[in-house]
């Protein structure tokens, strides 16, 4: 693999086919885990991580899988890296696997994973896979800080649980609860839709 | 823990703790599928059935299966092969039984087979250690919650074509906004009961 070619997987992953602003996957964990910046740097590395593993699994067994139940193998494998990411917070971060519980299990049905076994995975060798994976869990992962960094400093007045507003501040409660995860994740794609909207007009106006 | 009467679960899975509003599950199929009102509401109807029925066989699984056996951290796969063998099994059924149901709601069971609802009311009943009535009331009524609230999302959609809506925001960040004020308006319920 050349290094021109890591960086097309690397470009598609983050930006122009980002999993959470284009395609509009594995949303669920997005909005739920990004009340705090810590939890969504934790969640953004295990969905690389097994994101990044499972495309690498799934390309090395390509040739010996049946057409048929390769789904069924792929969730299996999913599960499996799933399994031991869970048992690693458990251990050494008991608090974090606390504070994400359900969500770390959940990464089995996120379909970015599914979506880039089958997507990528299936067709291409083990290397670009395994970057293809990890690309697009970066992307997931950077979308995830934006939206967290904008909940914690107005809900909480702090980044990463380092208190940087005075605390004369008013908190605005609304970040910290759902509704707010919404309305952040529509005005980032709204803005990133506004920049390849204006893209695309100015490339056809070139021509 | 403190017992709760599963009626009061019930009512609270689809109203203060709804499966969308509140722990943003299914996100995936509720925003594609919410465009018109009936295909929302079969997927709803879909979901509800398997969702109060795996849960329930879940349960069996987990405290009759893995916990004699030391076997939690397999939890997830067998929750998952669980819900994806049902899925298959109601598939053939309603094909051989129930054809013009089958017609209705065929195209929607794979799909809930990813749904991160499902996977995640059973794994919410394992940490919340609920009974075996207070995790049927908690499936039905988490399934309902999605239900009603893909439907209400379809109905508002199907109004929302006829405005104008700035380019950039069409499609999907108009349908997180309206999401978001939905939730802001069942966080209402939340004085009615509470569950975590």
């Amino acid at each position: 693999m050349t290094g021109k070619e890591a960086k097309k997987i690397f470009t598609k992953g983050i930006l122009t086919d980002n999993p959470i602003l284009v395609q509009v996957i594995g949303i669920c964990s997005a909005l739920a885990v990004t009340n705090l910046m810590m939890n969504s740097l934790i969640m953004g590395i295990a969905l690389s991580l097994v994101t990044a593993f499972s495309s690498l699994t799934v390309s090395l067994l390509k040739d010996h899988t049946p057409k048929h139940i390769r789904m069924m193998v792929q969730v299996l494998i999913i599960s499996a890296y799933v399994i031991m990411v869970d048992i690693y917070l458990k251990a050494y971060m008991p608090d974090m696997s606390k504070a994400l519980g359900p969500y770390v299990g959940l990464i089995i049905t996120n379909c970015i994973i599914m979506g880039r076994a089958e997507g990528f995975a299936q067709s291409n060798p083990p290397l670009p896979s395994f970057f293809d994976g990890l690309a697009s869990g970066l992307g997931y992962t950077f979308v995830l800080l934006a939206i967290s960094f904008i909940r914690e400093i107005l809900g909480f007045g702090s980044i990463f649980g380092i208190s940087i507003i005075p605390s004369s501040f008013t908190r605005w409660t609304l970040m910290v609860m759902p509704p707010s995860a919404f309305f952040i994740l529509a005005c980032i794609m709204w803005i990133f839709n506004n920049r390849s909207i204006k893209k695309q007009r100015e490339g056809v106006e070139k021509k | 823990m403190i017992q709760v009467h599963p009626f009061v679960i019930l009512i609270a899975s689809i109203f203060t703790s709804n499966m969308i509003f509140s722990n943003f599950l299914g996100m995936c199929s509720f925003i594609a599928v919410s465009k018109e009102i009936p295909t929302a509401m079969g997927l709803g109807i879909a979901v509800t059935m398997v969702l109060s029925a795996t849960t329930v066989l879940n349960y069996f699984v987990y405290w009759y299966i893995l916990l004699p056996l030391g076997l939690e951290y397999l939890m997830y796969i067998l929750f998952i092969l669980v819900i994806a063998a049902f899925v298959q099994l109601l598939e053939m059924v309603m094909d051989r039984y129930l054809p013009t149901l089958y017609y209705a709601l065929g195209i929607f069971l794979p799909l809930i087979t990813v749904n991160c609802a499902i996977l995640g009311v059973s794994l919410f009943m394992v940490t919340r250690q609920y009974t075996f009535l207070q995790t049927f009331a908690f499936g039905v009524g988490s399934g309902l919650g999605w239900a009603l609230a893909i439907t209400a999302m379809a109905g508002i959609r199907a109004r929302l074509n006829e405005n104008s809506i700035p380019e950039g925001l069409r499609g999907v960040p108009i349908t997180l906004i309206i999401t978001g004020i939905m939730a802001l308006t069942f966080i209402g319920f939340s004085g009615m009961v509470q569950i975590q």
